[in-house]
């Protein structure tokens, strides 16, 4: 059996679920089982939210992750990826955005965050709203996210998750499909880089 | 012909609902169960049928409502959140006792854990206490299914049937298989005035009736496709597996262990006594409360062992997991990596610009000239303001709570007694509440705060938009005590010497801040650039 659980995570407004849109969609193109809980309601409001997304070849029972499960942690805010620890499995990859989301006064400090982060046996991050800035895409930080996590999901292609995204953002135009895919390519061949390393 | 489509939990609850034939739905929104309604609301085989899906007031109008369709003869769906029930439950009772004509399911979403709830109260107890048949589905694909078993049952025992969902099938995606839609029912409405005209004596015969009806009820859920004893070779342990702890239990199985899936109500005895024939010990796995476990403990006797969270051997609150579901059975699974050192809590909060955000800056304003003033809080993203920065309300109950409660402390020597409470809310439970208040000329202050929208559970339509001067005025509220303003930073000193002035005054008043919420100003800003 080929599976994959991952803990999609940020802060409320950060655009997760459309991460997990884009794998829900390659995820039924590709004919794979998928189970995804969601969080909706007073969570979302600026408060940390997450959703648990697992996919396989044979059927899924638990809409939850076990702890300790995940072989993937996504997440759009480097506190906030932290927060999923207990769920990260023994040779799970942790990737997130680098810069703090601060909207509390007591929000870690950002160097003994990211410490911790990179202590991690495998942890790859990168200032997403940062590159999706300078290469013009404001809007796709979350796609640059997903580029990043695409060499580690295993069961999906790069062409499968193109695909999804060109499928989900169609209805907004093209532009913001071509956007999409591009900010998908820089966060990959980030992670091709570190992968290369 | 079936197609797969990835649906959340509630939104195969809804293509279910569609697909057995429904003509209307009524609900009243409330995480996790207002996803069911709008989905039907965007369905094109919903507009195409003219299925009726506007939001109501509350969940007790929407039970009234769907009960008059089912007399005339069409299927009606209630949805609501756990709570809801409590508000319906007059109509949802009496319902059992006149029964229905047009299939009539209640769905009620429970919100274990309390993610975004006051309790978690198990809406199976509300089931049993009506004595009608109760559906819990354990995944996306039999909630489809099940839905339009609930109509036929509805039908066949003329009773509303209970269909409960919780937080996360609710909103948990998978692929469901969808078949063809069945038609709806024609116009047909009841003529058995006995039946529906509940006096003592026609009362008296439906309630004998439904008491009679047990039995068969009971046994249809004996027989239920829904319900499967899956029996191992004997081994010490069987386990009662209801509605999506079922999934936990498949997911951490070990070998041997027999599992009884429940899925429909009542409890199926005799597969209990079966499976406790077979086993030395039972575990009951539910979501919610010990529901079934009270019942197989009775079923049983003393002398069985059943475990669950009576027993300590899962937890007594909260939301079921794979993890805690694991450790019931005697599993242990890996746990690599500790809970973080550099983490801190990241609570929810008012949006910034929000309207609510400009109403506590004034009230904390003004309550800080009144060390005594206490301000009631209700039920909606204002809530919110009882956390940090603004930490300015004192309770939070149910909805319409503010307004009553403000009153009767009132009525005790409460001053300054505020409620601050929500445009959507208002309408629902704070009305009759005021009306209560004006009649005894009750010393408080009301701040009908309006966003113009349900804001918390995704911006519905909210019942009262543009109404609610003209229903203060009718309630008897005095036009001098009544101020609509507008929220902003700039109206700060406005607004809180109307507030002064309002809290000196020895009656009701009224006070209604009035701005769009920031998030649906901002969706038909996005709507209206997508249309050009």
């Amino acid at each position: 059996m080929n599976r994959i659980d991952i803990k999609l995570c940020g802060v409320g407004g950060q655009g997760i679920l459309s991460i997990a849109t884009v794998l829900g969609e390659a995820a039924t193109l590709s004919g794979l089982q998928l189970k995804q809980a969601e969080v909706h309601g007073m969570s979302q409001r600026g408060g940390d939210v997450q959703s648990d997304l697992r996919l396989s070849t044979e059927p899924i029972w638990s809409d939850l992750i076990p702890l300790g499960g995940a072989g993937l942690i996504v997440s759009m805010e480097p506190m906030e990826a932290l927060r999923y620890l207990p769920y990260l499995a023994p040779d799970g990859v942790v990737v997130t955005a680098s810069k703090p989301f601060v909207n509390i006064p007591d929000y870690p400090d950002e160097a003994a965050l990211l410490a911790e982060l990179d202590a991690l046996p495998h942890t790859v991050r990168l200032d997403i709203e940062e590159v999706a800035r300078e290469s013009g895409l404001p809007k796709s930080a979350n796609m640059v996210l997903l580029g990043m996590a695409a060499p580690y999901i295993g069961l999906l292609s790069e062409a499968q998750l193109r695909e999804a995204i060109a499928r989900v953002f169609a209805r907004k135009g093209d532009a913001v499909v071509q956007a999409n895919l591009q900010a998908f390519g820089l966060g990959l061949s980030h992670s091709m880089k570190t992968v290369s390393k | 012909m079936s197609d797969k489509r990835l649906l959340l939990g509630d939104e195969a609850v809804a293509l279910g609902a569609l697909h057995a034939g429904l003509s209307g739905v009524y609900a009243y929104p409330g995480t996790p169960s207002t996803e069911i309604t709008e989905y039907i609301q965007q369905s094109p085989l919903a507009r195409e049928r003219g299925v009726r899906s506007r939001w109501c007031t509350n969940e007790k109008t929407a039970m009234e409502a769907a009960l008059g369709m089912s007399y005339a003869g069409k299927r009606a769906l209630v949805c609501m959140k756990h709570v809801g029930m409590n508000v319906c439950a007059d109509a949802f009772i009496n319902a059992a006792v006149t029964g229905v004509k047009g299939g009539l399911v209640v769905l009620a979403a429970d919100d274990p854990s309390m993610h975004s709830s006051q309790n978690e109260q198990d809406s199976r107890f509300y089931g049993k206490f009506a004595m009608v048949p109760i559906l819990e589905p354990s995944s996306q694909q039999e909630a489809f299914d099940m839905v339009a078993e609930a109509f036929c049952l509805s039908e066949r025992f003329r009773l509303p049937v209970l269909m409960r969902l919780v937080t996360r099938l609710a909103h948990s995606r998978a692929a469901v298989s969808v078949g063809e839609p069945a038609p709806q029912n024609a116009f047909a409405p009841d003529d058995e005035r006995t039946r529906w005209v509940l006096l003592p004596g026609n009362a008296k015969r439906q309630y004998a009736s439904l008491i009679a009806q047990q039995p068969a009820i009971a046994g249809c859920a004996e027989d239920s496709p829904f319900n499967r004893l899956e029996l191992s070779q004997a081994h010490s342990l069987g386990v009662v597996a209801a509605g999506i702890g079922y999934n936990y239990v498949r997911e951490m199985l070990p070998a041997g262990v027999s599992v009884l899936k429940v899925s429909q109500y009542p409890v199926p005895a005799r597969q209990v006594r079966e499976l406790a024939a077979q086993c030395g010990r039972l575990l009951v796995v539910e979501d919610g409360q010990p529901f079934v476990e009270e019942q197989v403990r009775g079923l049983l006797g003393p002398e069985a062992t059943v475990l669950g969270r009576l027993s300590g051997d899962l937890p007594r609150t909260g939301e079921l997991t794979p993890d805690c579901v694991a450790a019931a059975l005697g599993v242990s699974g890996a746990r690599p990596f500790a809970k973080a050192e550099h983490l801190a809590p990241r609570p929810p909060q008012l949006c910034q610009g929000c309207g609510h955000r400009d109403v506590y800056a004034a009230l904390n304003r003004v309550a800080a000239e009144f060390p005594g003033a206490r301000i009631f809080g209700d039920i909606g993203c204002y809530t919110l303001g009882a956390l940090p920065p603004f930490r300015a309300i004192d309770s939070c109950v149910d909805m319409g709570a503010s307004i009553t409660m403000a009153k009767g402390a009132a009525d005790a020597g409460q001053r300054p007694a505020i409620a601050v409470i929500g445009d959507s809310t208002f309408t629902h439970s704070g009305m009759t509440g005021l009306l209560d208040a004006v009649n005894d000329h009750a010393a408080i202050t009301v701040i009908i705060s309006d966003n113009l929208t349900t804001a918390m559970t995704g911006g519905q339509d909210s019942a009262g938009t543009h109404k609610f001067e003209a229903i203060c005025l009718a309630l008897g509220v005095e036009r001098e005590h009544l101020h609509v303003v507008e929220p902003l930073p700039k109206n700060l000193d406005e607004i809180t010497r109307i507030l002064r002035e309002e809290i000196a005054y020895e009656g009701v008043s009224v006070i209604i801040p009035q701005r769009e919420c920031m998030q649906t100003l901002a969706r038909k800003l996005r709507q209206k650039k997508q249309a050009k």
